[in-house]
């Protein structure tokens, strides 16, 4: 299995969200992650989608995708595109970890958003695996609750997917 | 010529006090409140509109108005979009809208329930080619669609279905007959709309038969909240279409095209292995032309029989999983597939990594996503199928003055030969009971090749598949994909209703038969005069094949006990008697039992044409279907008959 991230455009629209996953279920495909957010187009949705296939099973979700009728666009991000999660992270840290704690999150340049006596809070972004890094060193110090976003992606260089020199879309094409 | 004046239509712009906020009927599914409510006078002014012809209905009802109802607005939509006919059964969701239904020129046709709603809009669909209707209320009224719905999606046909919602503001709280009939279809319709804005009504319609009837057809369900058909809106036509994802691809790519063509001029031992798709093209001309210009034989799908004539020396026959010995093999035999709007089904291809070893694959389909899915495509090509034959005569013209020409004289010796010696048959049931191959050929000899025939499923559907020459588009409609029991009836009252000047026959099993047969009230009441061959085995024939095949002929709960006693048994009983439940359904019921009747009976149902008929052919019951490749096996496996394999003889292809 190789992992690939679908940038989708949407139409901004009730029901949407079900249709897609509701496909992924339908037709066996896995997802690894999937995120909506707006755009800079109040019409339209981006979803990112990571999916773990095949090229030819991949092939089979562009294609079915393409087939929603609210999905407007999809772009198959290369490696080289910025994709970032972000994590929010609850960690055990009395008095004595406090210090280990804050280090750790200066290393991996996490923010500090909430702290009490008994806990502290972080705030980090990055690549999928900058964070498990994170999560690795916290674990040990008791990480008491997380919550973690999808990945969100956009490709580098000056092109978009919806402006002028559009980057290539999947083909709707055989 | 249109009869109606624009006054008549202006003046149903006028708020009818028929269609106010409906505080009385209770939401039940029942039928509309007994105090008769007097037609308003701008209603009795639309009924002029009976007598116009479906153009001038919809001239007429594309005129703006202001200040109607949402109900109203999406009558005038049905209209103005070109409806003829709905089948459908109000409710309490949906009321609204069979108010002005009441007083408008389109038709509607009230079933006895709701799947017969759906299954006689799709037969509408595939005889007549327009956009099937079907409408329905909240809750139970919507659920009883998503069978019909389902069908029509695998078989992509071209259906509208319309369902009443409850009001807006209690969707989500479990109001009575409450479904999120939406959720429900999102993966077995092309799309489907929630509305609850009167606005939009006209937007939606004009988007559903869009999305219906182009690209690969499909069902499209539009979910309308109660709120919104008692709404004012205004209403103007045609609406502006917002569809910005739906670009489906209609012209083939040149390049593509041209590499098929240079395949099949190379081709030795090609098929043109025709599906469905060229059917819903109207692209049967077009195939009889490249079929003639390459020379080369073709197979017809379960879905594409009448796609090219039967008769044509051309003509292999059905492939499959009952497809005759021929089509199949050649299939397996083929240096070349040209699959035309098919999807390589797994009923075609028995198990799929040995099916067609040899073959290159050019696979011509209007939706990208069958290609590839389950066969890799040497050439694909994405296009409607008539646009994509079209050029594929052009490019092989071209091939051809080039000088390269194939010879297919060695491949046509080998299909000959097999075709002599294996072709479609059928043994007497030994009881001596009516032989159901024998009525389902005799009935295709008789109604002849003009004739409408839509089956149900199972033996019968095979049987009627294989052993009636299909001449023409849109004279063999089944449930191709879905498999649906139940089908025939009410597809045929479709088909019947598109098709008057047409006979059509449903071709039934006692199983099926006894899933739909309350349509025949409708058809009996609206005069809609079908015919149907029950062919009644007493048993789920083809699950009782398959009992007496894999399961050591344990035959668990297949009996039906229509045509005779149980094994052992010393009663004959018949429950129920299709005779007189065809009476009491306000059908003629005619009975056969033996060969000598068959003719007589069969003419004399053609010659009633004032009210259906049903005929119970009391068949044998250990009739099988052959050949068969069996499940999940090879085509290379097909047996012709019981335990007779063929023999292709070593080294001959």
């Amino acid at each position: 299995m190789t992992r690939h991230t679908l940038s989708v455009l949407v139409e901004n629209k009730s029901g949407v969200l079900a249709r897609v996953s509701a496909l992924f279920s339908r037709r066996g495909f896995n997802i690894e992650s999937l995120a909506v957010g707006p755009t800079e187009n109040p019409d339209l949705s981006r979803m990112t989608i990571v999916a773990d296939a095949e090229a030819q099973p991949l092939e089979q979700i562009t294609k079915q995708l393409n087939k929603l009728i609210e999905v407007i666009k999809i772009v198959e991000l290369d490696t080289a595109a910025v994709q970032r999660e972000l994590l929010l992270v609850k960690v055990r840290a009395p008095l004595a970890d406090r210090a280990q704690v804050l280090q750790t999150a200066e290393l991996f340049r996490a923010r500090v958003i909430d702290v009490n006596t008994d806990t502290v809070t972080l705030e980090a972004t990055g690549t999928p695996d900058k964070l498990q890094a994170l999560l690795a060193v916290l674990a040990p110090l008791g990480i008491k609750e997380m919550a973690q976003s999808g990945t969100v992606a956009l490709g580098r260089g000056p092109r978009s997917m919806s402006g002028a020199g559009t980057l290539r879309p999947v083909e709707r094409s055989a | 010529m249109s009869t109606t004046s624009s006054t008549g239509r202006t003046a149903a712009a006028r708020p009818s006090s028929a269609a106010g906020p409906a505080a009385g009927p209770a939401p039940g599914a029942g039928p509309a409140p007994a105090t008769a409510v007097a037609p308003s006078e701008a209603a009795a002014q639309a009924t002029l509109g009976v007598e116009t012809t479906a153009r001038s209905m919809a001239e007429a009802a594309a005129e703006p108005v202001t200040g109607i109802t949402g109900a109203q607005s999406l009558v005038r939509s049905l209209e103005a979009v070109g409806v003829e006919v709905v089948f459908g059964i109000p409710g309490g969701a949906i009321l609204p809208a069979y108010d002005p239904l009441f007083d408008s020129a389109l038709r509607h046709v009230l079933v006895r329930h709701e799947q017969g709603a759906g299954h006689a809009a799709t037969g509408y669909a595939q005889a007549t080619g327009r956009v099937g209707v079907c409408m329905a209320t909240s809750g139970p009224g919507a659920t009883n669609l998503v069978t019909p719905l389902a069908d029509a999606y695998m078989d992509s046909v071209p259906v509208v279905a319309i369902t009443g919602q409850v009001p807006s503001a209690a969707i989500g709280t479990d109001a009575f007959q409450e479904a999120d009939i939406r959720g429900i279809t999102m993966p077995i319709t092309k799309h489907n709309f929630l509305v609850t804005d009167p606005d939009e009504i006209p937007q939606r319609i004009a988007e559903a038969f869009h999305l219906a009837g182009t690209g690969r057809p499909g069902p499209v369900l539009v979910d309308i909240s109660k709120d919104a058909l008692q709404a004012t809106t205004d209403f103007s036509w045609p609406p502006r279409l917002d569809l910005p994802g739906y670009k489906p691809t209609t012209r083939p790519h040149g390049k593509q095209v041209r590499e098929a063509a240079a395949l099949i001029a190379a081709a030795r031992q090609p098929v043109l292995y025709v599906g469905g798709g060229v059917l819903k093209a109207g692209a049967a001309e077009e195939l009889a032309e490249l079929a003639e210009l390459t020379g080369a034989p073709v197979v017809t799908t379960l879905m594409a029989r009448g796609a090219f004539p039967d008769s044509h020396r051309q003509n292999l026959g059905m492939p499959g999983m009952h497809g005759n010995v021929t089509a199949v093999t050649a299939l397996q035999k083929a240096d070349l597939l040209v699959a035309l709007g098919a999807r390589f089904d797994d009923r075609v291809t028995g198990e799929l990594s040995s099916f067609a070893p040899h073959a290159a694959v050019v696979h011509a389909d209007i939706d990208p996503a069958e290609i590839g899915k389950n066969r890799k495509a040497d050439v694909p090509i994405v296009g409607d199928a008539k646009a994509t034959i079209v050029e594929l005569v052009s490019a092989l013209r071209a091939e051809h003055e080039a000088g390269r020409t194939p010879d297919l004289d060695a491949w046509w010796t080998q299909l000959e030969d097999w075709r002599t010696r294996y072709p479609l048959g059928y043994d007497w049931p030994e009881d001596g009971m009516l032989s159901p191959q024998y009525v389902i050929e005799r009935l295709g000899a008789i109604a002849g090749p003009d004739a409408i025939y839509a089956s149900g499923v199972g033996q019968h559907q095979m049987w009627a598949a294989q052993f009636i020459s299909y001449e023409k588009p849109g004279t063999w409609l089944n449930s191709g994909g879905l498999g649906t029991m139940g089908y025939a009836v009410p597809a045929a009252m479709g088909a019947k209703y598109g098709m008057p000047g047409t006979t059509v026959w449903a071709i039934d099993g006692d199983g099926c038969f006894q899933m739909t047969n309350q349509e025949l009230a409708t058809c009996a009441i609206e005069g809609i005069p079908i015919k149907v061959a029950v062919i009644n085995n007493g048993n789920l024939g083809m699950v009782r094949q398959w009992q007496t095949l894999f399961y050591e002929g344990r035959y668990s709960n297949t009996h039906l006990n229509t045509h005779g006693g149980k094994d052992g048994t010393a009663r004959q009983v018949r429950i129920p008697d299709f005779v007189t439940l065809a009476e009491a359904l306000g059908c003629v019921g005619l009975r056969c039992e033996s060969k000598d009747d068959v003719d007589a009976v069969i003419e004399k149902a053609m010659a009633i044409n004032d009210a259906p008929v049903v005929i119970d052919f009391i068949v044998g019951s250990d009739a099988q279907v052959w050949p068969m490749v069996a499940a999940g096996k090879s085509n290379d496996e097909i047996l012709a008959a019981r335990d007779v394999r063929p023999v292709f003889g070593e080294g001959q292809v």
